[in-house]
């Protein structure tokens, strides 16, 4: 990636990168799912329906958990776009998993006023508990630890994201036994929401 | 203390929904806006002095003057929801507790500018904010406050919420609209700026939340109650975020007159533990570092500016004694390293070195010529890339070195960061 030939660029995946993940199993979009994708290209022009790649691919992932070749292939069929403007989307965000991951994905976010809360000992604790690094996932399937940066809730630092759509808030390592134990017994319920949903409660 | 206007009811439970916000006076500023010109609207915002509220304070009326009258082609709105930079969480209230304040001024916003559609650009993050303003939006379509023929005016707006998928950058306004139209969330080169080809090749005029929660605000109490609000040129209510090392963070909705004195001991409690203070971010990660010496200048834009560093986002974060400002500025390179959108170079292989650098002081294998040597390398970065992110990253790495160099040259000399934290990790974890 570098043009420094004695250096490689940094560790770990870079932005600029393109590629395609394996191609997986056959993939077809559910009828619900064609459905609701049909519904939100109504939002854009008729000339348009690239706009809706992104919600396209949260479709694939909600469907098959990660996105793989195939599936990238069926959006561009879908949107009405190449396969390689598909590729060049998954491959830039950060919430497209091109690997297959737990069924519990927990995103600690990692950047300053988290870290000034102690988030570095909330990411060690995890993977002691759950015995994994960050970006490996558990034996049993379940659990994905990875790193996040900055997720807009720097008041209830640190914070976990879970499954791209639900935040564990104030977390702290002796906080963590709970946060899994609740997840493997109770499931996403065991959450209960973000501190919004509590308030109300 | 100010009386909130923004964030008036945010802590009531049903502050957020369409009947409690149409009880206490909702859509009625949209009412007086169908009823003025588009140049009106246009001119009031104009005269209440309000700056955008996403980082670069560029005047809103000015703005919205620039889209074309004569240009055929549909013309858009675009709210920038993306909130992403680091230490940032003010429109997250918003849009959690006031969605219809945003949708209101997006209605206004839309009839100043001539245009029909907005969208409303939200960080993949915020999916569990997004699917109750879904929610609340639909209550505002069926109750004709949004959508086509608008309570019988005639006048047409259709409001999306957009969900984008994980990138700092799509909040740059042109990388937001290539994200919008289903690319990657990369720069487009300005000139032509979006006023004039922006989304879809269409005029389009792309606004933070706040700067248009703020609209109906102006509309409803007039101009001259904004621009009364704090100091000259930086008018109105401004809400600010408050995290790091304080008792209370949180965001707290003030006028640009407050001091960050008053910000960090009255609003948000004073320092954690009652430790000493030792430096401040005050408008999120892309704002240079200031000392305590500062306290008393006004977060206002121009006053940040005048103190050397930039209300930014107005995301203050907080830092005591405890921290160490070499691994302050490697956390937030790594941050930058992460979200650089590899367009162009400097930025791409610069803060990739600006990493290997401060990674390797922080193991202890910093050289002496270190210091020379990340400073050479911002110098290459800094006004020579296609967006201002460029200049942000190297904003923490530049004003670390200018107000800590000894902190740098003593890790360098040691091999130890020569300030112990008690909230790190012990050992770093690793990922594979
Ligand atoms: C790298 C980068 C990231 C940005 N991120 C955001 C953001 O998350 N939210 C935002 O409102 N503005 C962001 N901006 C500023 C926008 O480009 C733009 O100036 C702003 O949305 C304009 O709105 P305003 O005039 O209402 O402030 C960012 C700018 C840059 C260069
Ligand atoms: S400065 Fe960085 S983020 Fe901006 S266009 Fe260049 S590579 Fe992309
Ligand atoms: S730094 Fe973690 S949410 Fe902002």
């Amino acid at each position: 990636m570098s043009f420094h030939p004695q250096m490689p660029y940094g560790e770990g995946w870079h932005k600029s990168e393109r590629f395609i993940p394996e191609a997986g199993p056959a993939f077809e979009f559910t009828p619900e799912h064609r459905a609701q994708l049909e519904e939100l290209c109504t939002h854009y022009p008729p000339e348009r329906r690239k706009s809706a790649v992104i919600s396209a691919l949260y479709m694939v992932q909600a469907q098959q958990g990660h996105i793989t070749g195939n599936a990238m292939r069926h959006v561009a069929e879908v949107i009405g776009c190449t396969p390689a403007d598909v590729e060049d989307v998954v491959t830039y965000y950060v919430m497209f998993f091109t690997k297959p991951v737990g069924k519990y994905v927990l995103q600690v976010c990692r950047t300053l006023s988290c870290a000034l809360n102690g988030a570095e000992q909330v990411t060690a604790e995890l993977c002691k508990h759950l015995h994994v690094t960050p970006n490996e996932t558990t034996a049993d399937g379940l659990f994905t630890v990875m790193e996040f940066e900055c997720l807009g809730a720097c008041d209830r630092a640190p914070v976990i994201m879970v499954n791209n759509e639900h935040w564990a808030e104030h977390q702290t390592p002796d906080r963590i036994p709970a946060l899994v134990d609740g997840l493997r017994t109770q499931g996403l319920a065991s959450l209960g929401g973000c501190h919004l949903v509590k308030e109300r409660a | 203390m100010f009386e909130p206007v923004l964030t008036k009811y945010v802590n009531e439970p049903n502050g957020y929904t369409l009947d409690f916000y149409v009880q206490h006076g909702g859509y009625q500023a949209m009412k007086t806006a169908l009823g003025m010109t588009p140049d009106a609207i246009v001119d009031s915002v104009k005269k209440s002095g309000l700056r955008g509220r996403g980082g670069a304070g560029f005047p809103t009326g000015l703005k919205w003057s620039f889209v074309p009258k004569d240009n055929p082609k549909p013309k858009y709105l675009c709210i920038n929801a993306d909130e992403s930079e680091p230490g940032t969480f003010k429109d997250h209230v918003l849009l959690e507790r006031n969605p219809h304040l945003l949708f209101e001024g997006c209605v206004i916003a839309c009839r100043a500018i001539g245009a029909r559609t907005c969208y409303i650009y939200i960080r993949g993050e915020f999916f569990h904010l997004q699917q109750q303003m879904e929610a609340e939006l639909q209550k505002a379509r069926a109750a004709g406050y949004v959508g086509k023929n608008i309570l019988g005016s005639g006048e047409d707006c259709d409001i999306w919420i957009h969900r984008g998928a994980g990138a700092y950058e799509a909040g740059e306004e042109t990388a937001l609209i290539e994200s919008l139209e289903g690319k990657r969330a990369q720069p487009r080169l300005k000139p032509p700026f979006p006023a004039v080809v922006g989304l879809y090749g269409c005029p389009t005029v792309v606004n933070n939340v706040e700067t248009i929660c703020n609209v109906p605000v102006i509309i409803e109490k007039g101009h001259e109650w904004f621009a009364a609000i704090g100091p000259e040129k930086n008018t109105g209510p401004k809400l600010f975020c408050v995290s790091g090392h304080v008792k209370k963070p949180g965001v707290y909705e003030a006028p640009m007159d407050t001091t960050l004195r008053q910000l960090i001991y009255d609003y948000a409690g004073g320092m954690r533990g009652d430790r000493q203070l030792k430096a401040i971010i005050p408008g999120g990660s892309s704002t240079p570092v200031l000392l305590p010496d500062k306290l008393d200048t006004h977060l206002s834009f121009d006053g940040m500016v005048a103190a050397g560093s930039m209300l930014g986002s107005a995301a203050v974060i907080v830092m005591d004694e405890t921290t160490s400002m070499v691994w302050v500025a490697k956390n937030l390179i790594h941050f930058y390293k992460h979200e650089s959108c590899g367009k162009c170079t400097p930025c791409r292989e610069g803060v990739d070195w600006l990493y290997k650098i401060l990674d390797k002081i922080e193991r202890g294998d910093g050289e002496p010529r270190d210091v020379e040597l990340l400073l050479s390398v911002c110098d290459n970065i800094g006004g020579k890339t296609l967006c201002p992110f460029g200049d942000a990253e190297i904003a923490p790495v530049l004003s670390t070195i200018q107000h800590f160099r000894d902190e740098y040259e003593t890790y360098i000399r040691t091999g130890e960061s020569p300030v112990q934290s008690d909230f790190r990790a012990t050992e770093p974890v690793a990922a594979h």
